[in-house]
Order: C-alpha cells, then sequence, then structure tokens
C-alpha cells in the first residue's frame, strides 16, 4: 500500500488548515454560500436533505486496518455510528456538522486519508478494479498508475473548475470489475509484444445521457501516460460546454465532435504537451510500485478440507462459493464481504461492523482491504486455511450474507431518504426485492444477477449498467419506478433498455419477480439472466410484464 | 492607452499592445503576435468558468512573457491556481483581502504537477 513521504503529508496537512479557514470564513459570514459552496464541495462536504454528507476519499478503494479504524472513530464521533459505502468506491457519512468538519479532516489526515477533489468540478478520486494486485487475471498491479494520477490531479491549477465532474478509472484486466468504459476516462492498461501500454477510453458516463466510452487510443506508451491524460483534458476544458450543466460532460463533447475528431485533437495537443516534461521519471513510477508490491504469501496447496467442520456446513460452503474468488498465489483466496444483508441497507456498516473488518484484514490479510463499486469490501489476501475463522467472526458481525453478485447484492444509491437530488426512494426498494427473494435457494438459482438502483435520474445506483436496473421518478407527486433490462458494467458493457411504464413500489418488486421467473422458464443451460435477455430479447419480457 | 486591453476581433486587425480573451476565445489565436503583446487579460466572468486557466497556460507555454492579468470574479481561493497557471496580476470585482491572499499563496508546501510557475513538482523534488 501507498504510504505517504513527507511532501504528500505536508500537502495533505495544508489541505486542513485551508478548509479550516474556509469554515472559518464561511461561519463569519465573509463567504457566501455561493462562494463556499464550490470550496466545501472540493472537500467532499455537500448540504443534503437534512444534514451535511462528508465523502471521504478512499484512493483507488485501497485502505489499510489503521485507515479503516479511523473510519470507524469518525462515524462513532461525528456522525451516527455508521458509514455508507458508495459505487465510487468512497465512505459517506450523513450527519455531519459543518463546525466538525475541520477537525474530522484532521482526524483523517492523521491515518494519511483525505476528502479531497470527492465532489466539485474537478477530477474525482481515481478509482479501480477491487482485486487489483491479487487478481489472478491481471497483466500488472493497476494501483501505482492510479497512485501517480492521483498525485498529478490533486490541486490541478488547470484542471480544478472544468465544465463539470471528471472520473478515472485504471483496470489492468480483460475481466472488468470497475465499470471503466462507464467513466470519463477509463485507462485498460494492456501487454503487448512484452510492453506494458494503455488502452484510453473516452467519454463514458451514467447520468441522464448514458453512454458507453469509445476507445480514443489504443496503446499509449506508460511514460506518456500522464501526458495523454492531460492533453485530454486540455481538450475537455477548453470546449466542453459550460452552457447547459446537463449536457457538460465529456461524452456530450465527445458525442457532438465525434470520437474520431476528439482524437485528433488529443494527438494534436498531445504533441505539444509530451514537450513540455509533464511525466515523472520511471524512478518515481518505481517507487511507488514497491509500495504495492505483493505481500509475501507462501504458496501453498489448498488446505485439505475438514469435511466434519467445513463442508459439512452448508452455510459455510455457499459463503466460500459466492464470497471469494481465485488469488494469483495458490492456496489463497479473495473474501468479499457483503454489505448486503436482508433488511439492511446497501453499502451501510456500523461503526463497529467496520472496526471488525479492519480487524480481520489485520489478522488474515496483510493490512489491507478494498472497498468495491458494487458497495462491498474485500480482503485481498486470505489464505485458505483461515477462511473458517474469517467466516466465523463475520457470522459474528453480521457481515456474513453469501449473496455476491446475486440478486440481493444490490447496488442502491441513497435516494429521496437522504439525498436533496433524490425523486424518489432507493431504500425500502432494495429492502422488498431483497425480501422477496430471502430463499438463498432461490438466489442460487437465478445465478449472477446485478440489480441496481437509483433514485433519480442521475444514476448514481448505475441502474443503466443492471442486469436489471430500476430508475426511481417523481410521477405528479408519486414515486415511480422504471424498469430496464440487460445492462452491463462489465467487460461486455450494455447500457439498459427500459421495458415500458413504470411501477408503483410494490409494482417494481412484482415486476422483478416476474422477469426473473420468465428467464427461470426460458434460459438455456449456463446461461446469466443477462444471457437469456440478449438471446431472447425485450420482447417476451414485455409480454409477461405488460400483456 | 496602448495598454486598455481590446478584443481579440479587434487586436488581430490593429496594432495594440494589449487583449483581452473572452472564455471562448482561442488564445492560440495570440501565438503569431505574441513579440507585440504586453497585457493579455482573460476574463473570468464566473469564477466557475475555468477556460481561462487552459488560456493562460497555453500562451506561457507559448512563451510568452508578458502581463498576463485575470480579471472579473476572481477569488482569493483561486488565487493559487491562477498563479500556477501564469497570472501575474488580478482585476478581481471584488478587492482582495491582502491577509487572506498571502495566507492562501503561503500555504502549499509543494505541488504534484508541473504547470507554468517553474515550480518543481514533488517527484521531481523526490528524485532531482
Amino acid at each position: 500500500m501507498y504510504c505517504y513521504d513527507h511532501y504528500d503529508q505536508a500537502i495533505v496537512d495544508a489541505r486542513v488548515d485551508e478548509f479550516r479557514d474556509q469554515v472559518k470564513r464561511r461561519l463569519a459570514g465573509e463567504l457566501s454560500e455561493d462562494q463556499f459552496k464550490p470550496l466545501r464541495l472540493m472537500n467532499g462536504l455537500y448540504l443534503q436533505l437534512h444534514a451535511y454528507m462528508l465523502r471521504v476519499a478512499i484512493p483507488y478503494g485501497t485502505l489499510s486496518s489503521a485507515q479503516m479504524r479511523m473510519l470507524a472513530t469518525i462515524a462513532r464521533k461525528y456522525d451516527r455510528d455508521y458509514g455508507h459505502f458508495t459505487t465510487r468506491q468512497n465512505i459517506q457519512y450523513n450527519w455531519i456538522k459543518l463546525s466538525d468538519a475541520p477537525d474530522i479532516l484532521a482526524d483523517l489526515a492523521s491515518v494519511e486519508m483525505h476528502a479531497i477533489q470527492t465532489s466539485g468540478n474537478c477530477i474525482r478520486n481515481i478509482s479501480s478494479d477491487q482485486f487489483a494486485g491479487a487478481a489472478a487475471d491481471e497483466v500488472t498491479d493497476p494501483r501505482p498508475w492510479a497512485e501517480l494520477l492521483r498525485q498529478w490531479s490533486s490541486f490541478h491549477p488547470e484542471f480544478s473548475y472544468l465544465p463539470r465532474k471528471f472520473k478515472i478509472a485504471v483496470i489492468a484486466s480483460e475481466q472488468d470489475r470497475a465499470a471503466m468504459r462507464l467513466h470519463d476516462i477509463g485507462i485498460r492498461i494492456i501487454e503487448r509484444d512484452g510492453t506494458l501500454g494503455a488502452q484510453i477510453y473516452v467519454g463514458g458516463g451514467m447520468g441522464r445521457t448514458p453512454m458507453i466510452a469509445p476507445l480514443i487510443k489504443d496503446f499509449v506508451p506508460l511514460d506518456d501516460l500522464l501526458s495523454y491524460i492531460e492533453a485530454c483534458l486540455r481538450v475537455y476544458n477548453r470546449y466542453g460546454r459550460r452552457d447547459n450543466i446537463y449536457k457538460a460532460r465529456i461524452k456530450i463533447l465527445i458525442h457532438e465532435l465525434g470520437a474520431d475528431e476528439f482524437a485528433r485533437q488529443v494527438e494534436a495537443e498531445f504533441a505539444h504537451v509530451k514537450t513540455l516534461d509533464l511525466d515523472p521519471p520511471r524512478a518515481e513510477f518505481e517507487r511507488i510500485a514497491a509500495q504495492f508490491a505483493l505481500p509475501s504469501l507462501v504458496p501453498k496447496a489448498l488446505a485439505a478440507p475438514n469435511v466434519a467442520s467445513d463442508y459439512a456446513d452448508p452455510a459455510f460452503t455457499q459463503w466460500l462459493t459466492q464470497n471469494t474468488h481465485p488469488h494469483k498465489v495458490p492456496g489463497h483466496a479473495i473474501v468479499t464481504i457483503s454489505l448486503k444483508p436482508l433488511g439492511g441497507i446497501p453499502g451501510d456498516a456500523s461503526s463497529s461492523q467496520i472496526d471488525v473488518m479492519a480487524d480481520l484484514a489485520q489478522r488474515y490479510s496483510f493490512d489491507e482491504l478494498r472497498v468495491t463499486h458494487t458497495q462491498n469490501i474485500v480482503l485481498p489476501h486470505v489464505a485458505a486455511s483461515d477462511l473458517r475463522a474469517v467466516y466465523d467472526a463475520l457470522v459474528a458481525a453480521g457481515l456474513a450474507s453469501s449473496n455476491v453478485d446475486l440478486i440481493s447484492d444490490i447496488i442502491a444509491c441513497p435516494g429521496l431518504d437522504y439525498c436533496s437530488l433524490a425523486n424518489a426512494r432507493s431504500i425500502p426498494v432494495a429492502q422488498k426485492i431483497a425480501a422477496r427473494f430471502a430463499d438463498t435457494a432461490r438466489q442460487r438459482d437465478l445465478g449472477e444477477l446485478k440489480l441496481k438502483i437509483s433514485g433519480c435520474i442521475n444514476a448514481c445506483g448505475h441502474h443503466h449498467a443492471g442486469h436489471i436496473g430500476i430508475l426511481g421518478v417523481d410521477r405528479k407527486g408519486t414515486e415511480n419506478y422504471q424498469l430496464s433490462l440487460g445492462g452491463s458494467g462489465a467487460e461486455d458493457v450494455s447500457l439498459a433498455k427500459i421495458t415500458g411504464p413504470g411501477f408503483d413500489e410494490d409494482g417494481i418488486v412484482d415486476a422483478v419477480t416476474r422477469v426473473t421467473d420468465l428467464y427461470l422458464e426460458v434460459r438455456d443451460p449456463g446461461e446469466r439472466f443477462l444471457d437469456t435477455y440478449r438471446r431472447v430479447g425485450m420482447d417476451p419480457f414485455k409480454e409477461v410484464l405488460y400483456g | 492607452m496602448d495598454n486598455q486591453p481590446t478584443s481579440l476581433a479587434d487586436f488581430i486587425v490593429s496594432d495594440a499592445k494589449a487583449v483581452r480573451l473572452e472564455p471562448g476565445d482561442d488564445a492560440r489565436a495570440l501565438l503569431p503576435h505574441l513579440a507585440r503583446l504586453a497585457l493579455v487579460e482573460i476574463a473570468f466572468p464566473t469564477f466557475r468558468d475555468g477556460r481561462g486557466y487552459s488560456a493562460a497556460r497555453i500562451l506561457r507555454e507559448a512563451g510568452y512573457g508578458g502581463g498576463l492579468r485575470a480579471a472579473g470574479d476572481v477569488l482569493v481561493d483561486q488565487i493559487v491556481y491562477l498563479r500556477r497557471c501564469g497570472f501575474d496580476s488580478f482585476a478581481p470585482n471584488v478587492p482582495l483581502d491582502p491577509a487572506v491572499m498571502d495566507g492562501a499563496l503561503a500555504r502549499y508546501p509543494a505541488v504534484y504537477q508541473r504547470a507554468a510557475d517553474g515550480v518543481d513538482p514533488v517527484w521531481k523534488l523526490r528524485h532531482g
């Protein structure tokens, strides 16, 4: 994991000092709310329906046990004893006092954390593959590049007042666990002829105009990566639309210019930018990469299962099947801790649960945790022989739901329960759907099924990328839920299509039941819900919904 | 009156030495004329419109060494970024508090990326 040196620490400390000054000026009335708003937003502080909400950056979703414990401390000390892990691999606190915010940032800085650029029209927290560094299918660990991008984008003087927010994801696997092509810039590191380079996808995003990012450049040598991204940002900063907030994202610029013309402009800018000596030397990359070195896991043959205590326990077996993934080192596993218990709020964890996860990471996962964009937590490096102990501890903490990638592993935005932008509630719908499918055998039978719920058109709940997507809208003062099918944020990326007229809260739960029943009826062997939808098309689903 | 900035359109067809760029103007249109320029004023009708930062860097990167002024909705919290992009004077709509401005300019001990101010980024400090 990356550790701050004295430069990093001094910069983050200065940020705390600066924000303390800004809050003081705001509370003294020297700054108007209009002037203060962009400043607080660049520190992740939103004014929501009931209180301030603070979004803390978890760069590329990676954090240590000590950092995780600090997240629990903040929940306990300044909030209502819980936090909400988000689709941006961050954590949000929903009940923050403005006057406490500088102290919270100081507490975060004490463990090398911050809330810099988690909001505002700037380059946001860089996201990445939650299995980075552990995945069996990666060509390299993408996080050193994400860290270089984090540093480059922090307080970038030219790109802090962009037309709109800007999200960058970096992955290095064929499998896309980060919804890479649904970012403003998606970077996939690939290997070609023995050399690593980056494929650059630009102009993806969800929101009210969802788009899949087209490939802008097939292979950028990694020594040119920052210059190339700088060139992309400069073209966007100069020509992105500023007349209409809903058309200000880079996806609209690319849609209007065409991907080829955008690529041509970036190429011309890059030819100039590359002369400016913006790319750090290899030594800097190596300094960072050394800190992400794989822990010294001892490869071992898979421990022989203790049949009496382990495989005779169907709940444990089910958890192993659903919540662990292959590790690049034999005899180890990547564990995903589901934050989607029946009746819970997707992505929420209490401070004591956060502490439990921190303790497990310290004891069993080389001190490391990850946050996933699906609002779960990962222990990336667990020895197979420790899985039972991890599972038992999770059971005791109410964290052992065995539903990763199943229908109850729902992504949901905070919705109208918290968010000032929302038109409809998301959380109760997620809870009702999870309750409808509470029978775990039924969930397993349905297989991989990614259900995502947004409470407004801004699509924080990724409904466009859901195998089943649900969008809450306001229809004449009543919450109404539109159903869409066939989306994917993975390597088979696609945008979900709306089925037809929406449903009320109970109606949408019935609608999900009807489409999943149809899937069970017509699927071919081995087909996921998404595969069946792609094979049979929308019509049969419309028929069971509206026929 | 030489230093009273003219619009980009007027500047191109005159021998004026000062020009005012609006956010939508292309700073690169000035590149053939840098030798005669003494002042470029870049307008910020609202601080939220960040096009002027790119305009400033483009001019500095092209070797422009004359005056570069940010005018309009220029707030103390943007001063550091403006300076880093090459601005050397400011004409804010509302006067800035000098003490607050000094505090802002002195606050950050290091920067993460190269810009137009010639300050070495931390990677340069780390590796020489």
